[in-house]
């Protein structure tokens, strides 16, 4: 099909849009709701913005080019006068309903709304005087902001609330100039089915929704000189932290992340790979227990068993399944195992109180906050694990303490709880949990050596995936999936009895924590999903020791402190337990 | 009940209510029958019909008359209801205006007993479709044909004006031939668009699915529009018939009703109808015996002007949020749970029947070349008689507003006319000859809509009109577009500003390419519409606008930050009735001397205008 734009012929095949057209021949038509993830099947185009809009020739009305699809001959002009005096009287609408306090609004510099004032070239908005704002009560939960009065209408919130996640949190409310995206009855998030995944906030373009900066606590906690301050890394924090700083997506920046965190003054940088090979014991002795169970024959053992690592997932099924309540593994996340292992172990290695310890934590995750502060995760009051920043809010430490994370040279993580193989690596994208635990059941299950540890068939950056791995002639039949879509899709399955899984694998975010709502921001841009996921693999196929069981620090954790996996100290201190959250 | 279940039992029935006095209204069998007919729509029972229609009966029975006093529709003399209607045998049918309790006993006493001749008699000014003398009226009354006349209530009413038999005659046809028909009678939308609605079947007709929905809009939200709602409550039974013949074309099992839910007593009759087809075998398994099934449905809106738009209104009855999604897809492709669906609006249905009846050919030679049939109107504003009428299309504004209308009220000056609702234009002297049509009305900057015509005269103020129904477009905006949700809501502040004497020069240019840029982006036909009636008063009246920004004065005298009222001293005599009027004590003065308004304290209320006997007070 041919159609013409901008005076210039393009090919196109049938059904693009006008966006995409123009897209092939170089023109970015500016566009603000507009979103495409491809990758993970998020599209948002309610066409509601109006700044695509182009001239097509015959046409009484400029159209949305993001939802206007090409037919034969057509004639697109997409910088007409016409076209930017919309645009441009659209934009200035739109920024006159925009608080201007840009300098100090947490999204500055990332802010889509912001670039394309930039790009237009706002210089003033034609003003009424007493022009009314719509403004809205402020909401703050323990993960995610809402300043609504940021608000543009996008509805890309709401489509990945809902579309893709499947939670509902988030829909619009009231109408006209009021309308914003609210919880129903435009209660506050924490009193809604939110899981705090955070991809509202991985999604928005402007400061509508951001998440709860706890930098300048840690600040303080490093300021004082009483307190003993650990931080512990999340494995994706790794493969995306570099693009906060201009660096090529997928660019691997474990070594420049740990010496950043030492310069900044933290007691000791380890890694929250660590836990994840610890989780991977207790996690696969629960999967290997129920499956031997199972096989001896005895009815009542609950099969699949889930993972439990993403605490949005947790929050979602507490909400949303709470009569399977006993399906999940009852394993802590990583970050609840490092904090825990830390405040004991450790702390007693270290001859620290546990009250002078403050653990903080770098996570892809906006849900890590609400997890920290779950009180089954307190003792006396006093958390396990005390902050959890986001990829975002460690780059803007990194800033603001002056540090050329470009030039500076590689460190390593310390010890004890530094050390960690390839199988903790991948925790941090979709399929990766399921892999490593893999990677250790089937050895410790069939007594035998896995000499192939790359098992191919359980990657991708499908929504749903399924594989089955023989253990030996034993078959276990694994489910992954990522999106809370997708992990509703196949817990539907299951209670329909429609799936025969033995273990499945959910994480809450695309491409699990690689996407996560607390990683630099990808603005729609799929290939960078793709580059994170890829960079994760690359690190596991780099590392010596690529098996949990065999991390040398994870023995000697067993040994000198915890006994076996899923003994009472293990227990007590790895495990936890769900409550049903739906009434 | 016995189902009918042929044409030939409908065409047997229809003899037997015929024959019956007391169903057939033109019926002078009966030497001895006298026939009242109160109008009964809300707009009737508002005015006190209710009371109206109790006293006809009281009296009657106590008289021991040999009548009947039934409800019936609206008939469309707004201006003079409660209307009641006395057919006398051997006389012709006679309507009476402002009938109120005294009024219907005086007429039972002297017109109906005594056969004097007594005032209050309305002139017939509309023809029925049956009318053999063509011209002798301006109206003709197709989608009102029944308004009125019949009880809504009463299905054997609707059977003896030839109800059903265009359904039962459908069903003989292939559905091809059926819509060839509707193509060929160039009925075009009536609920604001225009489409043809002969086009939009064929379309979902061609468009294979398992489930097919047809769609009536009843969701009427134009302020001062009643249209809908009249036939609704006087001749449900037309739609209901007009929506099985469209199922039927299109291979729908289903309809559904839209309705919004301010409307209680059109919710109630229709209700009652449905009930009473599905009791005749009008709606249900095997209709007529030719083995189609159809159902129907009721959905309330909950009072959103825009889920009138059809693809708001589908997500609104799918439980979704009320708001529009652009088309393509359009509902004939994707509808309603994604199916193929036919939205037509209630006029437009109400056509149908009459249609299959009389024959394309008979709608089609009724209007212009591009639009056939009438349109209902409703007529409001500064003119006499306010009220529905039914006008074939090519009449003209000038026959419209001083004939059937009456003319201006009080005898003012004619200034415009706003038609198309708050998505109308306003137009003026200039356009009072134009045929009126669907394509004259856009190419004037105003559109046909619905069917709202408001009237205006020199005493009001245009930039005033226009903040008026910009401020419904901003309540009724959904939100999701950003020209319409910020758009609108700026336009109306610029519009206050400028009625207040604060608007400057530039702002009238703003206010052009801000109305252009909405009109130019907005996603749905409410905000591509919503600045017509701030673009048809600046072109037509950009003097009046800039006596407010230049001058800060308000020609017409409506704007009240804008109005100064002064004492002239000379007549002034000091009676201190205006002091006393004062809400804000804003003046001063001894008494038998001259008083004084001080400016910086009125409130413009205009009591001292009131109040003063001698004309002292004069407001600039």
């Amino acid at each position: 099909m041919k159609v013409t734009i901008d005076k210039k012929p393009v090919e196109v095949a049938p059904n693009t849009t006008v966006y995409d057209a123009a897209k092939q021949i170089g023109i970015d038509i500016p566009k603000l709701c507009y979103m495409n993830l491809e990758a993970v099947g998020f599209k948002n185009h309610p066409a509601g913005c109006r700044i695509c809009v182009v001239e097509v020739a015959g046409r009484r009305n400029l159209v949305p080019s993001c939802v206007t699809t090409c037919t034969e001959g057509m004639v697109i002009k997409t910088h007409s006068p016409r076209v930017l005096n919309a645009r441009k009287t659209v934009l200035e609408l739109i920024l006159s309903d925009h608080p201007k306090d840009c300098l100090i609004c947490p999204k500055s510099g990332r802010c889509e709304l912001q670039d394309l004032s930039v790009q237009l070239g706002i210089r003033e908005i034609h003003s009424v005087e007493n022009a009314e704002m719509s403004t809205y009560r402020k909401d703050m939960s323990p993960s995610i902001i809402r300043d609504m009065d940021k608000c543009v209408m996008c509805r890309r919130c709401e489509t990945a609330c809902n579309v893709i996640q499947t939670v509902g949190a988030l829909h619009a409310v009231n109408r006209g100039f009021m309308s914003v995206v609210a919880p129903a009855f435009e209660r506050d998030l924490i009193d809604s089915p939110c899981t705090f995944c955070g991809q509202c906030v991985a999604v928005c373009p402007t400061g509508a929704l951001t998440e709860v900066d706890q930098t300048q606590k840690v600040i303080r906690a490093l300021a004082d000189p009483a307190k003993t301050v650990i931080v512990q890394t999340a494995p994706a924090v790794r493969a995306a932290l570099g693009e906060e700083f201009g660096m090529e997506p997928g660019t691997l920046v474990t070594g420049k992340m740990t010496a950043a965190l030492k310069e900044m003054g933290f007691d000791y940088v380890f890694d929250t790979d660590f836990a994840a090979d610890l989780t991977v014991m207790e996690e696969g002795a629960e999967l290997l227990g129920r499956i031997s169970k199972f096989l001896e024959g005895d009815k009542n053992v609950k099969l699949p068993i889930l993972t439990s690592c993403c605490p949005a997932w947790v929050n979602f099924f507490e909400y949303n399944y709470p009569d399977m309540l006993d399906v999940p593994s009852t394993a802590r996340s990583p970050q609840q195992m490092f904090g825990a292992v830390a405040k004991t172990y450790l702390a007693d290695k270290l001859g620290v109180k546990r009250e002078d310890l403050v653990v903080v934590s770098i996570m892809p995750c906006l849900a890590k906050k609400y997890e920290c502060q779950r009180d089954e995760f307190k003792v006396n009051g006093n958390p396990d694990v005390d902050f959890a920043l986001s990829t975002r809010e460690l780059a803007h430490l990194i800033r603001e303490a002056n540090i050329n994370f470009k030039a500076l040279s590689d460190a390593e993580f310390d010890n004890p709880m530094g050390e960690s193989t390839g199988a903790g690596v991948i925790f941090g994208t979709t399929g990766g949990v399921i892999e490593a635990a893999v990677r250790t059941a089937y050895e410790i299950f069939t007594g035998k050596k896995l000499e192939q540890v790359d098992f191919r068939e359980l990657r991708g950056l499908e929504g749903i995936r399924m594989a089955t791995v023989d253990f030996n002639g034993t078959k276990i039949n694994i489910g992954i999936a990522h999106q809370l879509g997708n992990a509703r899709k196949l817990l539907d399955g299951i209670r329909s009895g429609q799936y025969n899984f033995h273990a499945i694998e959910i994480m809450a975010c695309p491409g699990g924590c690689i996407g996560g709502g607390g990683q630099p921001l990808h603005h729609g841009e799929s290939h960078i999903l793709q580059a994170r996921h890829e960079a994760l693999y690359r690190e596991d196929a780099q590392k010596p020791v690529r098996k949990s069981h065999e991390n040398p620090y994870i023995k000697k954790l067993y040994e000198e402190f915890l006994g076996s996996p899923l003994s009472e100290k293990a227990h007590h201190l790895l495990h936890t337990h769900y409550f049903d959250k739906s009434k | 009940m016995n189902k009918i279940r042929s044409l030939e039992g409908l065409l047997n029935r229809k003899q037997q209510v015929v024959n019956n006095p007391r169903l057939h209204p033109k019926s002078n069998d009966d030497a001895g029958m006298v026939q009242v007919k109160v109008g009964m729509a809300t707009c009737g029972i508002a005015s006190g019909a209710r009371e109206t229609m109790n006293a006809f009966l009281e009296k009657m029975e106590r008289e021991n008359l040999n009548a009947v006093v039934s409800q019936v529709g609206c008939v469309g003399y707004c201006y003079a209801e409660p209307t009641v209607e006395v057919h006398k045998p051997g006389c012709e049918p006679v309507v009476f205006g402002y009938v109120n309790t005294q009024k219907a006993v005086e007429i039972v006493d002297k017109y109906i007993k005594r056969g004097e001749e007594i005032n209050g008699i309305l002139p017939v000014d509309y023809q029925t479709i049956d009318a053999k003398d063509e011209s002798k009226h301006k109206q003709i009354r197709i989608a009102l044909r029944n308004c009125g006349f019949i009880d809504p209530e009463n299905m054997d009413e609707y059977i003896a004006r030839d109800g059903y038999a265009a359904l039962g005659a459908v069903l003989k046809m292939s559905q091809v031939e059926a819509i060839d028909i509707m193509k060929k009678s160039g009925l075009r939308g009536r609920g604001g668009g225009g489409f043809p609605a002969g086009l939009k079947w064929e379309y979902a007709y061609n468009n294979k699915a398992d489930q097919k929905y047809v769609i009536c809009n009843a969701d009427e939200g134009d302020p001062g529009a009643f249209m809908d709602r009249s036939i609704l409550e006087g001749d449900p039974h037309s739609v209901i018939e007009a929506m099985a013949i469209c199922g039927y074309c299109i291979g729908a099992s289903k309809g559904l009703v839209y309705i919004r839910a301010e409307y209680p007593l059109a919710i109630k009759r229709l209700q009652i109808a449905i009930e009473q087809a599905r009791d005749f075998g009008f709606l249900g398994e095997d209709i007529f015996g030719s083995g189609f099934a159809f159902e129907l449905e009721l959905r309330y809106g909950a009072g959103a002007f825009v889920c009138g738009e059809e693809t708001a209104l589908i997500h609104s009855m799918e439980g979704e949020r009320g708001e529009p999604t652009v088309k393509p897809p359009f509902p004939a492709e994707s509808g309603y749970m994604g199916q193929p669906s036919n939205v037509n609006n209630v006029e437009t249905f109400a056509n149908v029947p009459a249609i299959y009846l009389k024959g394309h050919e008979w709608f089609s030679s009724i209007g212009t070349e591009t639009s056939k049939g009438t349109k209902v109107f409703a007529l409001a504003g500064k003119i006499n008689n306010v009220g529905l009428i039914e006008v074939p299309m090519g009449i003209t504004l000038r026959e419209v507003i001083f004939e059937i209308g009456g003319g201006i009220k009080g005898d003012k000056q004619f200034k415009a006319v706003q038609t198309g609702g708050p998505s109308g234009g306003c137009l003026i002297e200039k356009h009072l000859d134009t045929p009126i049509d669907y394509e004259n009305l856009t190419a004037a900057g105003s559109m046909m809509g619905s069917g709202g015509m408001i009237v205006m005269d020199q005493d009001d103020c245009m930039p005033a009109i226009a903040k008026f129904y910009l401020e419904f477009t901003v309540e009724e905006s959904c939100g999701k577009c950003s020209p319409c949700r910020v758009g609108n809501k700026r336009l109306h502040e610029l519009l206050h500003r400028i009625c207040r004497g604060r608007g400057t020069e530039e702002d009238l240019d703003y206010l052009r390419n801000l109305s252009f840029v909405i009109k130019d982006t907005a996603l749905c036909g409410l905000g591509q519409t919503s600045p017509n009636p701030v673009l048809s008063t600046l072109d037509y009246f950009y003097d009046e606008y800039l006596a407010h920004v230049r001058d800060k004065k308000c020609p017409a005298g409506q704007c009240k930050a804008l109005k100064q009222y002064f004492i002239i001293p000379e007549k002034c005599i000091g009676c201190t009735a205006c002091i006393k009027a004062c809400p804000t004590n804003a003046i001063t003065g001894e008494k038998r001397l001259a008083h004084l308004i001080n400016q910086d304290k009125c409130i413009r209320c205009g009591a001292c205008f009131e109040k003063c006997k001698f004309n002292a007070i004069i407001i600039q």
